[in-house]
């Protein structure tokens, strides 16, 4: 085993991390506010793939118009769910959020099942991605590494408006006292649903994304939910560059750990989060106080 | 006679007419998920832990009945006990990881190891089939005698299930089961109070993983299959689906619960849905959680039957 496939694994690795990562942001950013653990969010990334497939198919959509149409029109899906369905849970214990997001998920993929039936779609990658990119030491897929390049981007982004706008100030303020941030005047209502409609737009940007590397499917957000459940527990719930810095490790760390055992890539996440739930139940960036 | 034991007793008549009214094979599953549901209830009803995991037991305490049965020409006896002995250790063993923590983490984390199991299953589809599952060609002896009959066969686990139920009203009932509720209402001052909260609730656990076990070794004898769906989370997603509907932490509802979901299901798939029977059910299960979150059972007990003398 060489040197230089190690080291195109570490890209690989990436690759699949950026997805992660976008998942968790959204996933992260939506339980911060809202308080609900969004089990629909894979179904949100499996209707963002659909949104550029249909796109494409329907109206000729193309590729990098998707890439922002699609997550507008999956948010303002998510939005309007949020406004008149989840909030009537939103006072409740966390546990009836994650059941309804789930019945909601059993819907979509269901009704899309029935629209697309269960056989995979292909959707092509635009021609200036195609084709490889001379990394020095390997050709690695120029469209993996645009992936890469779009996550990171993204991560930076959604990290540089939490931290320094005012609207992440007021995001970070009603995680930590919703009712003070009410008293100041604040639309919080009308805040929780622009951020849901964020975050799921940002799994809707991850769908489309993934579109053109796998088979387009009603069920393909079914397993990376559950990956993605595990990386928030991993980075720390509720820890935004937690959700980040755990989505690309554990990308890097199931590329590396295939090219050992190649068996242990549908599981090494898993058992990373027994592991960190054995050593540091609060996850990696996550506070203890908020480990109940 | 208070409504609960009416409820009981109207729910007992009921599975015991039930294998004459539908197809056998159906009533049996509706009694197998009656139980897992039943654990369910055990952990979220009563210790509120949301389980999202409890499909590892069903599958792999199916696939130790099948290779038993079908390859050991074990006894179906042994077979369930080895069965259970399976659960019972897998859940010690996953609980005293997941008790750490409770609520929202809770349910992920259960899901997520139950993922493990899947994956294993999967992967060492030389052990169990992987997408084939493992037929038996034969439901095999219970304690020598023969269970091919479908309807009799029925009886016998309607007998254990119903044991099962009475087992859990018993632990319900008892200091342990008053702890479990003190957990879910403010596991802090139960912390405080002294009690070993950790301990109780892998007690619960293990007790709700047992349950499932026995419930997966009669699934795969009343199927005569394991197969890799009974590892899936969708099917733990169901059995918390059924518990929920039926009512969490009455117990008579989960056998509700489970009744009404198989039947629905069952129903739906003979329409124009065809196998996308999830769509009828997820919106009912929205609704439920929207506007009817005590469930069948708990909806029905909460009715004033009798006037109270003031």
């Amino acid at each position: 085993m060489s040197l230089d496939y190690i080291a195109a694994q570490v890209f690989n690795g990436l690759a699949s991390g950026a997805y992660y990562a976008l998942l968790a942001l959204g996933l992260s950013i939506i339980f911060g506010t809202l308080r609900v653990i969004n089990f629909s969010h894979g179904a949100m990334y499996m209707l963002g793939a659909f949104g550029a497939y249909y796109g494409a198919q329907v109206i000729g959509l193309p590729f990098w118009a998707a890439l922002i149409v699609i997550p507008i029109a999956v948010g303002i899906f998510g939005m309007v769910l949020e406004w008149f369905v989840l909030r009537r849970v939103a006072q409740n214990d966390p546990i009836y959020g994650l059941l309804l997001t789930f019945a909601i998920t059993l819907v979509i993929v269901n009704v899309m099942t029935l629209l697309a039936g269960t056989l995979g779609s292909p959707y092509a990658i635009p021609d200036a991605l195609s084709g490889a990119t001379n990394l020095g030491f390997t050709y690695f897929p120029t469209y993996k590494l645009f992936v890469i390049a779009v996550s990171l981007g993204v991560c930076i982004a959604a990290w540089l408006v939490i931290d320094r706008s005012l609207l992440g100030a007021r995001i970070r303020a009603s995680i930590e006292a919703p009712a003070l941030v009410r008293a100041f005047g604040v639309d919080t209502p009308r805040l929780v649903t622009i951020t849901f409609g964020i975050g799921v737009a940002i799994a809707a940007l991850a769908g489309v994304l993934a579109a053109p590397t796998t088979n387009v499917l009603p069920t393909m957000g079914d397993e990376i939910i559950i990956y993605t459940f595990a990386i928030v527990v991993i980075g720390g719930l509720g820890s935004i560059t937690g959700s980040i810095v755990a989505g690309f490790l554990l990308g890097l760390l199931q590329a590396i750990g295939a090219v050992y055992y190649p068996p242990i890539a549908t599981t090494l996440i898993f058992i990373v989060m027994v592991l960190i739930i054995w050593m540091r139940p609060s996850g990696l960036l996550g506070r203890p106080e908020s480990t109940r | 006679m208070s409504a609960r034991t009416v409820l009981f007793a109207l729910v007992a008549i009921a599975a015991l007419i039930l294998p004459r009214v539908i197809y056998p094979i159906l009533a049996m599953d509706i009694l197998c998920f009656a139980l897992l549901a039943l654990a369910l209830d055990l952990l979220f009803g009563f210790a509120g832990l949301l389980s999202f995991g409890q499909a590892m037991f069903l599958g792999g305490s199916a696939y130790t009945t099948a290779i038993l049965v079908q390859d050991y020409h074990l006894d179906g006896a042994l077979a369930i006990v080895a069965a259970v002995l399976y659960a019972t250790l897998l859940a010690l063993a996953v609980g005293m990881i997941v008790v750490r923590r409770s609520g929202i983490y809770f349910a992920m984390i259960t899901l997520a190891i139950a993922q493990i199991e899947y994956f294993a299953a999967i992967n060492w589809s030389n052990i169990t089939g992987g997408e084939n599952g493992l037929p038996m060609t034969t439901r095999g002896t219970l304690f020598g005698l023969s269970v091919s009959n479908d309807v009799a066969f029925y009886y016998v686990v309607f007998v254990a299930v119903a044991i099962c139920f009475w087992l859990v009203v018993r632990v319900t009932n008892s200091p342990f089961g008053t702890v479990l509720s003190a957990i879910r209402q403010n596991e802090t001052r139960a912390v405080a109070l002294g009690y070993r909260v950790n301990r109780y609730k892998l007690g619960a656990f293990v007790i709700a993983g047992a349950l499932s076990g026995l419930a997966g070794a009669f699934y795969a004898l009343a199927n005569r299959l394991a197969g890799l769906e009974m590892c899936d989370w969708h099917t733990s997603g169901a059995v918390v689906m059924m518990t929920v509907l039926g009512g969490s932490g009455t117990i008579v509802g989960p056998a509700i619960g489970a009744a009404v979901y198989e039947l629905l299901n069952y129903f739906v798939s003979s329409t124009a849905l065809g196998r996308e029977t999830d769509l009828v059910i997820g919106l009912v299960f929205a609704f439920c959680i929207l506007a009817f979150r005590q469930g069948i059972a708990g909806g029905v007990l909460s009715i004033p039957w009798r006037k109270t003398s003031t």
